[in-house]
């Protein structure tokens, strides 16, 4: 029998009812391991692995009614992004039974954090043609290469890693996925500091580190299949929504130039003025497609809209800090916070330091996450239906490919 | 709700489409530029009374369809897209919009039925030459003669003016904007077509030498003149999304065909992202002409901001599509016989019309405060 929407509510409300989220202390694991218990971590989950076999979009239901009823809300994309996005679906597609319940049940308390393993310092846009091999031995492999660009592996108890398991067919064909234990001797995790100083991301280096055979996901050679299949299971979408009217960056440069203190001629004043109103145009029609997006979206027919999203948001935010500094003027000289080594991440006291930090921030916007060039390509490919470019490394071994 | 198209919007879309695909095909277009007229009465005529999208936004007691700025957008994004050569902006939006938000209720019982039912034409005559878009720039003075009122002086830029019957002329009575009718055919008018850079819209300017008109405002007219401006912008960024989706569409479709080198010339990255960053100002474009469609609705505030933000965008938009049309298909998007110069020269003149990108940002950073208190300081 399914559940309908009331019982799932009434679920949900016993839950909360039996432990109390707002009362002092960490109660996360606790509360977040009887949400997962009781089938409310993913309802679209089978029963006993976090879920009651129901729709996702029901998921929505459990997250109003925790909204309701808790002051204290476990945003599960702050607590473990990777391996709630990407480590519970495939683990549940692909994991062995046994031990799965397990793995699914502390990804959704936190106490594992995952990370994810793709990207190397010569496979970025081309992820496919990464070089990290992993060469059989008896009941193992053995791994060596270099991982980067790798948010949390500093905490992470697992990773999900995609590493060359033969070399002599098309990059495609040669690859396999593992679970990988960070804790493994030859892990080693490594801050990647970047353009402000702050390291957000790591280096991973493997050497001769050896995974057990049944911690591979999917079979020998379908290591691309199981990672689009991850890269494309999309979350429920949780609250959210499109940003308020004249919230994010622009609302920093509208402050900025309502108050800080520059002489300007009338001439340079007008220039300013006239791009700072381009920028809120942009800003205001980059909301409103979002939202246009999202009516689409639950009409189920989607069309372009969805698509322009990531690649316009990037160029316009990254035109909008440099246009911050422009307003600053001569005080851009001054960076106060400073290029001292560190990690995690600077948060500005106020919207003057702010912009000076997204100035350098915000140059990231158009190559993480894919870049504004391969952002290009999937609209004129996907959407707009033009030919792709020819490649020369599709039908030939992924080791006779040139590389850098 | 903003942005919710009912099945009614659908099927207005596909009609006004299946229409002007007949209608105003490319060939019927190049008659009709060249023809001295620029339209075709006889299709106007279909327009009205089987269409029945030249009364659209008439009001019913006058004869139309009584029908909002959202459908308004969906008929003129529709004329856009074949660069339909009609006096829609001018009779159907500009003068009717004048008339209904700013005449007496005498003079709109008497011209909008005739505008509606497609058996008269007008445009509403405002711009002057030192400054044609700003309504508190206009200096024709009317004399009183007796009661009776003469006007004398310039008009530009007048939309269709050699072919209106019914010209509604913006000029001052003690400094206060009125509205005044004259008749296409009126003694002491003199009306010369002006060589547009568009062909696909005739442009006049008008002379009055002591030319006999009625005054048929009262009060002062330009918050109702302002209004109806603004929904003229609003139609006329509708026609550049329009424009713009199409010139994205035959953009597309030659880099598929096109071959160089032994390959799509949409193969190639240089020309590929191209039409992905047109893609992304066509979907800003709709987003903007929608948002002042249904804005039209809202707070007056919100409604003018929303139009110039269209007004401001779009027109960059159709524009920079349009070029870029043209410099996808190389040397044919030059000559004559390819239809790339037709919409260019249709989003240049778009992009002018009414005032520029730049006028309207000023206009809404004006409005929104931007910087208010810099300025003030200095």
């Amino acid at each position: 029998m399914t559940m309908n929407e009331s019982e799932l509510r009434k679920r949900t409300r016993k839950l909360l009812a039996e432990i109390d989220l707002d009362a002092a202390g960490d109660h996360r694991v606790a509360f977040r391991g009887a949400q997962f218990d009781c089938g409310l971590a993913w309802v679209s989950f089978p029963e006993g692995l976090g879920g009651l076999g129901l729709e996702p979009k029901l998921q929505t239901i459990v997250h109003d009614e925790l909204h309701k009823g808790a002051k204290t809300y476990y945003e599960d994309m702050l607590v473990n992004p990777i391996g709630i996005g990407m480590g519970a679906p495939v683990v549940l597609a692909y994991g062995k039974e046994d031990g799965k319940r397990e793995l699914l049940r502390r990804i959704f308390t936190g106490e594992d954090i995952w990370c994810q393993l793709f990207s190397e310092p010569s496979a970025g846009s081309d992820v496919a043609g990464l070089a990290t091999r992993a060469v059989r031995d008896g009941d193992a492999w053995v791994v060596n290469g270099q991982k980067s660009w790798t948010t949390l592996a500093h905490v992470s108890k697992w990773g999900l890693l995609v590493v060359r398991t033969d070399p002599n067919v098309p990059k495609h064909d040669g690859l396999s996925y593992f679970m990988l234990d960070m804790h493994a001797p030859g892990v080693e995790v490594r801050p990647l500091y970047q353009i402000t100083g702050e390291a957000e991301f790591n280096e991973v280096f493997l050497n001769d580190v050896r995974i057990p055979h049944e911690h591979m996901l999917g079979e020998e050679g379908q290591g691309w299949r199981v990672a689009i299949a991850t890269l494309m299971s999309e979350r429920v979408a949780l609250g959210g929504g499109a940003s308020r009217k004249g919230g994010g960056p622009i609302a920093v440069l509208l402050d900025l130039l309502e108050n800080v203190e520059v002489q300007r001629s009338a001439a340079e004043d007008a220039l300013l003025r006239d791009r700072v109103a381009k920028l809120y145009i942009e800003s205001e029609l980059l909301r409103l497609t979002g939202i246009r997006a999202k009516a689409v979206r639950q009409s189920n027919t989607p069309g372009p809209e969805g698509s322009v999203g990531k690649l316009a948001q990037a160029e316009i935010a990254q035109a909008i800090w440099q246009c911050c500094s422009d307003v600053l003027g001569p005080d851009t000289l001054v960076y106060e916070h400073g290029y001292e080594l560190r990690q995690g991440r600077t948060s500005a006291s106020n919207n003057r330091l702010s912009a000076k930090y997204n100035l350098l921030r915000s140059r990231a916007y158009s190559i993480e996450g894919g870049t504004s060039e391969i952002m290009r390509n999937i609209l004129g490919e996907r959407v707009l239906g033009l030919p792709g470019e020819p490649r020369v490394d599709k039908d030939i071994p992924w080791k006779e490919v040139p590389r850098s | 709700m903003l942005f919710e198209f009912s099945d009614e919007h659908g099927e207005l879309r596909r009609t006004v489409r299946n229409f002007l695909e007949k209608d105003s095909d490319e060939k019927r277009v190049r008659e009709l530029m060249a023809s001295e007229q620029g339209y075709d009465p006889a299709s106007w005529s279909r327009m009205a009374e089987e269409l029945g999208i030249v009364g659209l936004i008439v009001s019913e007691r006058h004869g139309g369809a009584g029908f909002g700025m959202v459908e308004l957008a969906i008929v003129a994004e529709e004329m856009g897209r074949v660069l339909l050569c009609a006096p829609y902006l001018s009779s159907a939006v500009l003068a009717t919009s004048a008339l209904e938000l700013a005449a007496d209720e005498a003079a709109q019982n008497e011209i909008l039925p005739k505008l509606a039912s497609g058996e008269a034409t007008g445009t509403l005559a405002f711009s002057e030459v030192a400054s044609p878009w700003d309504l508190s720039a206009i200096a024709m003075a009317a004399e009183s003669n007796g009661g009776a009122f003469q006007l004398s002086g310039e008009k530009t830029y007048v939309l269709d003016g050699c072919v209106a019957s019914e010209i509604v002329v913006a000029a001052r009575v003690d400094g206060e904007l009125a509205l005044f009718r004259v008749a296409g055919d009126a003694s002491g008018l003199s009306r010369e077509a002006l060589p547009p850079l568009d062909p696909t819209r005739k442009l006049a300017a008008l002379r009055f030498e002591r030319t006999p008109a009625m005054r048929i405002s009262s009060g002062d007219a330009t918050r109702g003149l302002e209004r109806a401006l603004e929904r003229a912008i609003v139609a006329l960024t509708a026609e550049q999304l329009g424009g713009a989706q199409r010139v994205l569409d035959m953009a597309t479709d030659y880099a598929k065909t096109r071959f160089q080198f032994g390959r799509p010339i949409g193969s190639f990255q240089v020309i590929k992202h191209q039409c992905a960053d047109m893609l992304v100002e066509v979907e800003f474009a709709r987003s903007a002409v929608y948002n002042a469609a249904f804005a039209s609705e809202e707070d007056p505030k919100s409604a003018s901001i929303a139009a110039w933000m269209a007004k401001s965008y779009c027109s960059e938009a159709y524009l920079d599509a349009a070029n870029r049309n043209i410099q996808i298909h190389g040397g044919m998007g030059f000559t004559w016989e390819h239809s790339a110069h037709l919409f260019f020269k249709r989003a240049k003149a778009s992009e002018v019309l009414f005032g520029s990108p730049s006028f309207y940002r000023e206009r809404m950073a004006a409005s929104l405060g931007f910087g208010a208190a810099q300025s003030r300081s200095r």
